[in-house]
């Protein structure tokens, strides 16, 4: 990790001093354990302060959108995927656009720590490679980093950056293909059983809009939340209209979403967001075989029509 | 005055059959302030609670008063609860936070029934810390771990027992209809070791921020603070002392209610104006306002600083964006841009 930490610093380094370009988004060292914050360089001097490991969750792509000036970006597999979704949509300009690409074998859900430790506070991180041990006043609890990781990075299939200027780091292994297992569980309940579960779990929501905003393809300049002719939803967080904006949200990331799990990492509250938009990413790739951002030369799922296209929602006569 | 650990569960019953009682409850690995039915249901394990417990007297949601319009005349019911309440285990940073919002809704210019109401018919049954977490910065922003300014009691954790201080004449009312037993000389002795113990490890700085923050509007700190902020409303909403609201109306034909809902000076919309014109139109004056609000507009205004250092922004916030260090930037910015 901190091989590929300094890596990262020297590339930064190397493309300011070339005004090649004029900021580096990346990660730095964050103020909690377990805890990278987005770091923005724009002098080479300030690289040093750039870090990398498994605690790099952010999505980056979503300081990307609209930027004035060359800019390189720090980006793991899932950040590539958004990139590339958000070049396709225009609103990132490849040209002035470096990607330090860095392969990801997954990041750490600070939830699952904090589940284990049963509230108790962790003060520190002591990395023993394939486990962490997890301490505080008076305990220390050692974990296997894969029981740690992210659901979202272990069905992950594109740990290794999908496009890239540069690459730091080993690719990593191929996985087998997300069988989407979790979203099948889901989709074997009732309806009724499926809304008891969703409406428990909205019930949550404060409506803080973190999930929105972490995500690198929410970027209406008017959310339809923050429409006030009409009112399509109150602003009480009433479960209803909790399970409301969540469906239109995921509907309108269909075939767009790149399942990072930003969403879900953002939720304050410990929301499984992530349950609900991949059944809209499962369904697109059964529709259509499209995966969003996985390659610069597929157009996106609703982009593009063909007469073959599977209509089973229109009714056959 | 005295409790056993193990007496809890029943004192909470007993206050449960006079009273509308809230106290943190368990929700995974977090814990919430919530109405309880049982004392059963109490949980003091967490260090503090996910959500401050300010939205038991200024709910995130809540009508004000419902309205007609008939043939003869215009009917107004307002919604006022009087229920009694009483919030067990509240820590002293949210005791603090509710003197703070006193300011804002009872003031020379206005007096909030809604607030003000609840505020009188309410207990705060305090808990002291005796491990404050490492994001706590209390003792910096005016309170500390056992600081029972604002409360009615304050309860002492000594291991098996409670000792309980009487702060208030509503508490020690409280106290005497509890029947608690009176506290011994070594039970007082262990509270004051306890309260001794108690560590604020985190020190923030504010000496000099207000001056600062009295001249720098316009400096170009603010183009970096708020720089990897997504502009959701993690902090605002999980503050304490965050107060804004938006008042709507729900109305169907001539049948209606007024809402005020929390809002969030980190949205777009909460300054956005009716002719489209937004005063705030970025990142950069949303953030500049959350600071100028808590740290200078609140001091000019009430002389006092509108945050208790309980951390919460700092654990919620999606992308770490620290108080802590934007504080300590804007006080070392003069230096470093030199």
């Amino acid at each position: 990790m901190q091989k590929l930490a300094a890596a990262i610093q020297d590339a930064a380094k190397k493309l300011l001093d070339d005004q090649k370009v004029d900021l580096v988004v990346g990660f730095a060292r964050g103020s909690l354990p377990l805890r990278s914050t987005p770091g923005f360089i724009r002098k080479s001097c300030d690289a040093g302060k750039l870090t990398w490991d498994y605690s790099c969750e952010n999505n980056l792509a979503n300081y990307l959108r609209k930027r004035e000036g060359k800019v390189a970006v720090v980006a793991k597999g899932c950040d590539t995927r958004a990139i590339v979704a958000l070049i396709k949509e225009n609103q990132i300009n490849r040209d002035n656009l470096y990607i330090i690409g860095v392969p990801c074998s997954g990041m750490i859900d600070r939830n699952k720590a904090d589940e284990l430790l049963d509230g108790k506070e962790l003060l520190e991180v002591e990395d023993k490679g394939d486990t962490l041990v997890l301490k505080g006043k008076g305990f220390a609890v050692e974990a296997k980093l894969a029981d740690l990781c992210h659901d979202t990075c272990k069905t992950c299939c594109y740990g290794t950056p999908v496009v890239y200027d540069m690459l730091i780091g080993e690719p990593v292994p191929a996985k087998a293909e997300d069988n989407f297992d979790d979203v099948r569980a889901f989709e074997a309940k009732s309806p009724a059983e499926r809304k008891k579960m969703l409406a428990e779990d909205l019930s949550k929501c404060i409506r803080c809009y973190a999930c929105r905003n972490a995500c690198p393809m929410c970027y209406c300049p008017e959310c339809f939340v923050d429409c006030s002719t009409p009112v399509w939803i109150e602003k009480a967080p009433d479960t209803a209209d909790n399970m409301l904006f969540q469906s239109v949200r995921v509907l309108h990331l269909a075939g767009r979403c790149v399942d990072c799990g930003a969403c879900d990492r953002a939720c304050p509250m410990g929301i499984n967001l992530r349950g609900i938009t991949r059944k809209m990413v499962k369904e697109v790739k059964e529709l259509f075989g499209y995966e969003a951002g996985v390659n610069m030369e597929d157009k996106p799922a609703l982009n593009e029509f063909t007469a073959d296209d599977p209509q089973p929602f229109l009714v056959k006569e | 005055m005295i409790i056993s650990k193990s007496a809890i569960s029943g004192l909470l019953d007993k206050l449960i059959a006079e009273y509308q009682v809230y106290a943190p409850v368990k929700e995974g690995a977090y814990s919430l302030f919530k109405q309880i039915k049982s004392g059963s249901e109490a949980d003091f394990s967490n260090k503090n609670s996910k959500i401050p417990p300010k939205g038991i007297l200024f709910p995130q949601s809540e009508k004000l008063f419902s309205y007609s319009v008939t043939p003869e005349g215009a009917r107004v019911d307002e919604c006022v609860d009087s229920a009694q309440k009483v919030i067990f285990g509240v820590r002293p940073c949210d005791a603090k936070s509710l003197l703070l919002l006193d300011n804002v809704f009872k003031n020379d210019k206005y007096e909030d029934p809604y607030y003000l109401t609840r505020r009188a018919n309410t207990i705060l049954v305090g808990m002291g810390c005796n491990d404050p977490a490492a994001t706590c910065f209390c003792t910096s922003m005016n309170t500390g771990p056992f600081d029972s300014t604002g409360m009615d009691l304050l309860l002492v954790d000594t291991g098996d027992n409670y000792v309980v201080e009487a702060v208030s004449d509503k508490g020690r009312e409280l106290a005497a209809k509890l029947g608690l037993a009176a506290a011994g000389d070594a039970d007082n002795a262990a509270a004051a070791k306890v309260k001794e113990a108690a560590e604020v490890a985190c020190q923030v700085t504010t000496e000099g921020l207000k001056a600062k923050l009295d001249g720098n509007f316009y400096d170009e700190i603010w183009d970096r603070v708020h720089e990897k902020c997504l502009g959701c409303g993690s902090c605002t909403y999980s503050c304490p002392t965050c107060h804004c609201f938006d008042i709507v109306d729900d109305a169907v034909d001539c049948n209606g209610c007024r809402i005020r809902n929390w809002d969030s000076c980190m949205y777009p919309l909460f300054t956005l104006h009716g002719s489209g014109h937004n005063p705030r139109t970025g990142g950069k004056e949303r953030m500049r306002q959350r600071v100028m609000h808590k740290f200078k507009y609140f001091v000019d205004n009430f002389n006092a600083t509108a945050c208790v250092g309980c951390g919460r922004c700092i654990k919620n916030c999606p992308v770490n964006l620290d108080i802590r260090e934007v504080l300590a930037d804007i006080l070392g910015s003069e230096a470093r841009d030199k």
